[in-house]
């Protein structure tokens, strides 16, 4: 089973301090880590790899510095990875991005892919439906578990708003997974080994016969007008005292507003 | 287009190098170089206090993608519907939807897939024009394949401007699949959207970088302008109850689905967890220290005819189930009053819960963030406050 996981790298987004001046973000010093849904996306297949056999290849589209990811997750496991980089691909959207992801799936083959729930960064879970639609080939959002799977088959139990989903598809398939389906392993010395001498496949706009018009910020729809710092509210009133007259207080204002 | 400095300008104080989400930006010879990580995001142009960094505009051969951008008037709203109920967030898309729609003189249509007629009637009520409805019962559960399949043929064929669904575990699935489809634009999450008084363009605002920041996105070239909308963050429409619209049935020759649900489980975990509807929320985080802490919670809640929230921290501590979660990561709450008890008010908390219309802080730290967005903070310990709290509710309320 050709199974290909879809990893991002990402700023460590809880690391992310906001300059108080200007109100803008401060990345000095923020870590690049992969995308923390899809470490269990890699997890998921590699357990599948060790169930029913196969290999994991691993796929970033990225800067080049994006290889320091994909070693990683060969240290986890993983037997291939592949790096999509080209300043062609600089400014896509999800659109233009989850077409560049196809093309290169498609050269790759798999029979499952993965993706994590979200980027922590773009924040969007748009890529991994339309990689799938891109391809033409199903996918199920919101994994929690994968319940059986064989040849040209599989069921998992898909999370809803209040409980889940058992939902059954054809192979091939996407699917994005949310942090209950597993527990990511740790790097293995072995892997730390493998991962030094690993050959990293590069692709870029010309291996992927991506058509220009659909790539980078040519190819892609939206635009980022601007970006500005969340607004908050500042009619705050402390209430002083003793806890006791602290509580009294507040069940005199929230009375005043006929709340209680 | 691209981003680029006037050297002559620029001063070397590495302001944008340091707000630069993507790392973009280098100092060369002490100067700001911006390289090619660049996203376009713009953040550079706005913190440089010399104004030397300014966008350049290319003409783009590609202007206009739909030679008749005119053609598309209308605002569409997905409307999902649960075991055959219209789903709230139809309700508040249909708000939003009728604002937009009048603001463009144009008609605001919905589509509703797998209920009955009386769905699309309350959906007219609430503000819809004209309702497209297939209640075929293959549709009543989700897949993403005829659900796809449906919507894309009612925008082929109506042409809406604007596409608005839900950002909930259905949409956020099927939605960007149709965009691919219709080679157009997704905006996900949004928590506001206007129209443009020059262009008429949809401008949608949504949180990204895990609520560290607001975007405002746009798509100015390609038609329909598509968008998922957090449920909560929008108010619902008006009812008319005389309000009258048409209806129009759908029935689609052969509904074709690759996956198929073949079992809906609701998970009950005793406490009643549905934040989205609730007036009162009493949330914890890292200071509730523990499962005993939430009892406390529990019983002010109750006392209150709330319900439980928490903080990523609680959850991910196991004091109770991610189904409480409120923030970027799990839901986003308004209610009436959201009572935040050692909550210290991380961005990606507080994107979550901040359009509650009272906030009331408990937290030992008076530096907590959380009291930024407070309408009354108290400062103190929460395992005082709240039995305290618990007892004069208890009081008040005669029980
Ligand atoms: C502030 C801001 C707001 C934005 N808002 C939007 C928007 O509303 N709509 C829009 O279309 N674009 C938007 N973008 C662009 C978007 O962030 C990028 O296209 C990004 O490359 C992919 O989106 P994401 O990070 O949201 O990924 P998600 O869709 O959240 O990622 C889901 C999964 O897809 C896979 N994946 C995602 N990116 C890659 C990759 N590069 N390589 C390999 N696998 C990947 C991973 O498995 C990941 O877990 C925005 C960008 C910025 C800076």
């Amino acid at each position: 089973m050709n199974i290909i996981v879809c990893i991002k790298q990402v700023p460590d987004t809880s690391e992310i301090k906001i300059n108080p001046e200007t109100n803008t973000l401060m990345r000095e010093g923020v870590p690049s880590i992969i995308n923390p849904f899809d470490l269990h996306a890699l997890e998921a297949g590699l357990q599948i790899k060790e169930r029913v056999g196969g290999k994991v290849i691993v796929l970033t589209m990225g800067p080049p510095q994006a290889e320091t990811a994909l070693r990683e997750a060969i240290s986890m496991g993983a037997d291939e990875a592949a790096l999509l980089s080209d300043r062609a691909f600089a400014g896509s959207d999800t659109w233009a991005t989850s077409y560049t992801l196809a093309q290169a799936i498609r050269k790759l083959g798999a029979d499952i892919i993965f993706c994590g729930k979200q980027a922590i960064d773009g924040d969007t879970a748009q890529v991994g439906p339309e990689t799938a639609e891109f391809l033409g080939i199903p996918h199920i959002s919101y994994i929690r578990k994968i319940e059986e799977i064989k040849d040209g088959y599989i069921r998992v139990q898909r999370l809803m708003d209040e409980g889940y989903d058992v939902v059954e598809s054809s192979t091939p398939v996407l699917l994005t997974v949310v942090k209950e389906l597993n527990q990511p392993r740790m790097p293995s010395l072995k892997g730390k080994m493998a991962a030094k001498k690993a050959g990293i496949k590069k692709m870029g706009k010309a291996e992927i016969e991506a058509d220009e018009n659909n790539i980078g910020l040519k190819g892609s729809p939206t635009r980022v007008k601007n970006i500005f710092a969340p607004q908050v509210k500042a009619e705050r009133k402390m209430l002083a005292g003793s806890p006791e007259e602290q509580v009294n207080l507040l069940m005199e204002e929230l009375r005043k507003v006929k709340c209680i | 287009m691209s981003i680029a400095v006037k050297l002559d300008k620029c001063t070397g104080c590495e302001t944008c190098l340091t707000s630069c989400p993507f790392d973009a930006i280098v100092m060369k010879e002490g100067k700001a170089f911006i390289n090619e990580y660049c996203n376009y995001c713009k953040t550079c142009i706005s913190v440089c206090p010399e104004g030397a960094i300014y966008e350049v505009e290319e003409i783009s051969n590609l202007k206009s993608q739909i030679s008749n951008l005119k053609d598309y008037r209308d605002v569409l709203i997905f409307a999902e519907q649960r075991e055959g109920k219209v789903a709230q967030v139809a309700f508040e898309l249909l708000g939003v939807g009728r604002r937009l729609a009048d603001e463009l003189g144009a008609k605001l249509l919905a589509v509703l897939l797998g209920a009955g007629e009386s769905g699309a009637k309350e959906l007219i009520k609430w503000g819809a024009d004209k309702v497209f409805l297939c209640s075929d019962a293959q549709l009543q559960k989700f897949n993403d394949d005829p659900y796809a399949d449906v919507l894309t043929k009612v925008i082929n064929e109506q042409k809406p401007s604007i596409v608005l669904a839900g950002a909930t575990p259905i949409g956020r699935s099927f939605i960007p699949r149709v965009a691919a489809r219709l080679r157009t634009g997704l905006t996900a999450d949004c928590t506001s959207l206007e129209i443009d008084k020059e262009t008429k363009n949809l401008l949608q605002v949504r949180p990204a970088f895990g609520g560290n920041i607001m975007a405002t996105i746009l798509c100015p070239e390609y038609r329909p302008q598509m968008a998922t909308v957090r449920p909560r963050v929008m108010k619902r429409g008006e009812y008319d109850e005389n309000r009258t619209g048409e209806i129009i049935n759908l029935k689609p020759d052969n509904i074709n689905s690759r996956t198929k649900v073949i079992d809906t489980v609701k998970e009950s975990s005793g406490i009643s967890v549905n934040l989205h509807e609730a007036e009162i929320i009493v949330a914890g985080g890292r200071g509730a220290g523990g499962e005993k802490g939430f009892k406390l919670l529990e019983e002010l809640a109750q006392a209150l005819g709330g319900v439980v929230g928490a903080s990523r921290a609680a959850v991910d501590e196991g004091w109770i189930s991610y189904s409480h979660q409120v923030g970027q990561t799990g839901k986003t709450v308004c209610p009436n009053i959201y009572i935040a008890c050692g909550i210290s008010g991380a961005v990606q908390h507080l994107v979550g819960m901040q359009s509650s219309d009272i906030i009331i802080a408990i937290n030992k730290n008076p530096e907590a963030p959380i009291f930024s967005v407070a309408t009354y903070g108290i400062v103190g310990d929460l395992f005082e406050i709240i039995p305290l709290l618990t007892k004069k509710v208890k009081e008040l309320r005669g029980s």
